[in-house]
């Protein structure tokens, strides 16, 4: 089976700066793909790449077979990927419900069944649901940028750095709420995280990036036992 | 749990920061008195004393080259010679003294500012709908009331003109959030095509005005294209040169626009094709409905006119606001990166809030130019987009009835304040400190849901986060 999404031989830059020196990933339909790295490895690059933002210098990103790597942002995410991005980037001035309804009308979906899993998912949005986006807490805020994300039925969702800033129970529940959608429903998920232990544990296999190169890569429970990765972002020794 | 957790040890995440939904708010419920934002334990007077010298100090500084030093020529036209002033510069700095000391004591005397509740925001709402159908009433029979003289007429369109602009460049800067400098050009490309259009294929007012409007849209999407990757400042240097090449090209283009000359005789608007000839006659509004012939017919027919058109660019607006297209602008105003995310045509977008907002100032312009039946370079200047602007930022941006409001005030006002003569720019720079000092998102900074369950309620702007 060829994978979901692939990136061959990948590099891309800002201005003169490379930020990711020819990076090759690909994730499996079904899979929870994680990438973890330290601050300024490239991770969020990577990410925003498979959007567009920056482009590709060199290399292909293929998702399902079509080669996506000149599309424009719009058709990428027309094609079936979401993105949760870096710092949630919610709507503030905007309510709860028309954040969510943005997710769904670019790409002319039907909100309605959109909504309900967003209710069921995450409870707290409901009870918010007319209030302003930017008077919700932080973990609420992620979870509006999920379930925004997830409004357009994607059938890939990159995620960047949910737990960022949260407290540790919200990001328990966040990292369920991924579990939940994965097994429940197949959506395949990439999660970008500094978060190495709770990443790991989630996911089924990841990727060590470091200064814009893949230098690891495994299942989740390899990666977790290899001294190098408890070395560097575990913190354990 | 990994170290980079435990530090945000939040362990309540569940709490309504704020009195969004009628929870008071925290302090107003432990019955912990609230302590006033002024300076603490200070001996006041001491405060003040050097506080108001200090103010006395930067005065001092301003005005002793401002006002105390003055050229005159010297006697015989040769050379120029220094007068000094010193009186002037001692009795200014005498007033901000004594003003500063005073706004000390008083604010050290005051009451604590209440806190800003649920219940007044609601109230706000509340007084809000019901200006906007007094005002809309008013409009309707100004030319009715008694009272009402030739010159509130005119006043009357003026302000009307500029509602209008400053409705069409709300899409753009209020909604949209694209920090537009040159939307006068807008407003010459819709006066020009219909003096154009009208003086040299004789055609009527009402198939030049949407033929101008369509025009003003192209220009839009003309400057939106370069303009695609710009963003706040950038923008605003670029939409700003973009007024300017419009005016210096309609200034130089003499073979077309008869250049600084402008264009004359620009054929006024009929009512179904029946004129207001000041002399009646056959075939003229006074004529078919038998009343007595007078000026002041077109006057009042211009009058709704300009009403009308502002209340279609009302009306689109909010109708919009409630399209995906008007809410994706609200969203691009947001959070462009966020928008890219969610498969937003950005560019789309981008170019309809310019095509649109463009469009409205391109009817402005046609109406413009049908009224003074006379229009030249001069006025379409730069300060007639930094009016505009002001309007729409002092109303509050991305507000419909703020917006109206501050036209009424900073046109109408203009114009109560004309016996001043030069000073009434004192008066209009006064008002705009006091509106950014007090309220420093615009008159009316709410924001209405465009969707609702129920009852909407009006959040006010104190309440969210900025922008970015």
């Amino acid at each position: 089976m060829s994978p979901m999404l692939r990136m061959e031989g990948v590099t891309a830059a800002y201005g003169a700066v490379e930020a990711l020196k020819g990076v090759s990933v690909h994730v499996n339909a079904g899979e929870i793909v994680t990438l973890i790295g330290a601050n300024g490895a490239g991770k969020s690059t990577l990410l925003m790449t498979i959007f567009g933002a920056p482009r590709a210098r060199q290399g292909r990103i293929t998702f399902e077979g079509r080669d996506i790597t000149s599309l424009p942002m719009h058709e990428i995410a027309r094609a079936g990927i979401a993105q949760s991005p870096e710092g949630r980037r919610i709507f503030p001035r905007m309510t709860v419900r028309e954040n969510l309804l943005m997710g769904a009308q670019a790409l002319g979906v039907d909100p309605a069944p959109g909504l309900e899993q967003a209710f069921t998912l995450f409870p707290r949005l409901k009870e918010r649901e007319a209030q302003r986006g930017g008077t919700l807490s932080g973990g609420e805020q992620q979870m509006l940028a999920i379930a925004r994300a997830l409004m357009s039925k994607p059938r890939l969702l990159l995620l960047d750095e949910p737990s960022l800033g949260l407290a540790p129970l919200v990001v328990r529940q966040i990292f369920s709420a991924i579990r939940r959608l994965n097994a429940e429903t197949g959506l395949t998920v990439l999660l970008v995280e500094q978060n190495a232990n709770q990443a790991l544990r989630l996911a089924h296999r990841g990727y060590v990036l470091v200064t814009g190169r893949i230098t690891l890569e495994g299942t989740g429970a390899a990666l977790l036992a290899r001294p190098e990765v408890r070395d560097a972002y575990l913190g354990t020794h | 749990m990994s170290t980079a957790n435990s530090r945000f040890g939040v362990p309540h995440e569940g709490g309504v920061p704020h009195s969004d939904d009628g929870v008071p708010d925290p302090g107003e419920m432990g019955g912990i008195p609230r302590v006033g934002p002024g300076p603490a334990p200070r001996p006041p007077l001491t405060h003040a004393l050097r506080d108001a010298l200090l103010a006395a100090l930067v005065a001092a500084g301003l005005f002793i080259p401002l006002v105390g030093l003055r050229t005159d020529v010297g006697p015989g036209g040769g050379g120029l010679m220094i007068r000094t002033r010193w009186g002037d510069v001692a009795i200014l700095v005498g007033i901000v003294f004594a003003a500063r000391l005073l706004l000390n004591l008083w604010s050290n005397f005051r009451p604590a500012p209440a806190p800003r509740s649920a219940q007044r925001t609601a109230l706000m709402g509340r007084v809000g709908t019901a200006v906007a159908p007094a005002l809309l009433a008013l409009a309707i029979a100004l030319p009715f009331l008694p009272g009402t003289t030739r010159y509130g007429l005119d006043l009357g369109i003026l302000v009307l003109t500029y509602v209008m602009l400053g409705w069409g460049l709300n899409i753009v800067v209020g909604l949209a959030g694209l920090l537009d400098l040159g939307y006068v050009a807008f407003y010459a490309v819709g006066a020009y095509s219909y003096a154009l259009l009208s003086t040299t294929f004789d055609l009527s007012f009402w198939i030049c005005l949407p033929l101008a409007g369509i025009l003003a849209a192209f220009w839009g999407v003309l400057l939106g294209f370069p303009v695609l990757r710009l963003r706040g400042d950038y923008l605003a240097i670029v939409t700003l040169a973009f007024g300017e090449i419009i005016r210096v090209v309609l200034l130089n283009w003499v073979s077309l626009t008869g250049g600084p000359n402008g264009i004359s005789g620009i054929p006024r608007p009929t009512f179904f094709g029946l004129s207001f000839s000041a002399g009646g006659g056959p075939g003229s509004f006074a004529d078919f409905f038998g009343l007595e012939p007078s000026p002041t017919h077109r006057v009042v027919f211009l009058y709704y006119l300009i009403l009308g058109l502002a209340l279609l660019t009302n009306w689109v607006t909010l109708r919009l606001r409630r399209q995906p297209l008007g809410r994706a602008w609200e969203a691009l105003r947001e959070d462009e990166i966020a928008c890219r995310a969610l498969g937003i045509n950005v560019t789309n977008t981008k170019l309809s809030a310019f095509a649109i907002g463009a469009m409205f100032g391109g009817f402005a312009g046609a109406f413009f130019a049908t009224r003074q039946a006379f229009i030249s370079p001069e006025s379409f200047t730069f300060i007639e987009s930094a009016i505009i602007l002001a309007i729409v930022v002092l109303g509050g941006l991305g507000s419909q009835l703020g917006v109206a409001i501050a036209a009424l005030v900073m046109i109408g006002g203009f114009e109560a304040f004309r016996d001043l003569e030069e000073y009434r720019m004192l008066v209009f720079g006064g008002a705009m400190v006091a509106i950014m000092v007090w309220r420093p998102r615009g008159l009316v900074s709410s924001r209405t849901p465009s969707v609702s369950l129920g009852a909407r309620k009006a959040i006010s702007a104190e309440l969210v986060g900025q922008g970015r």
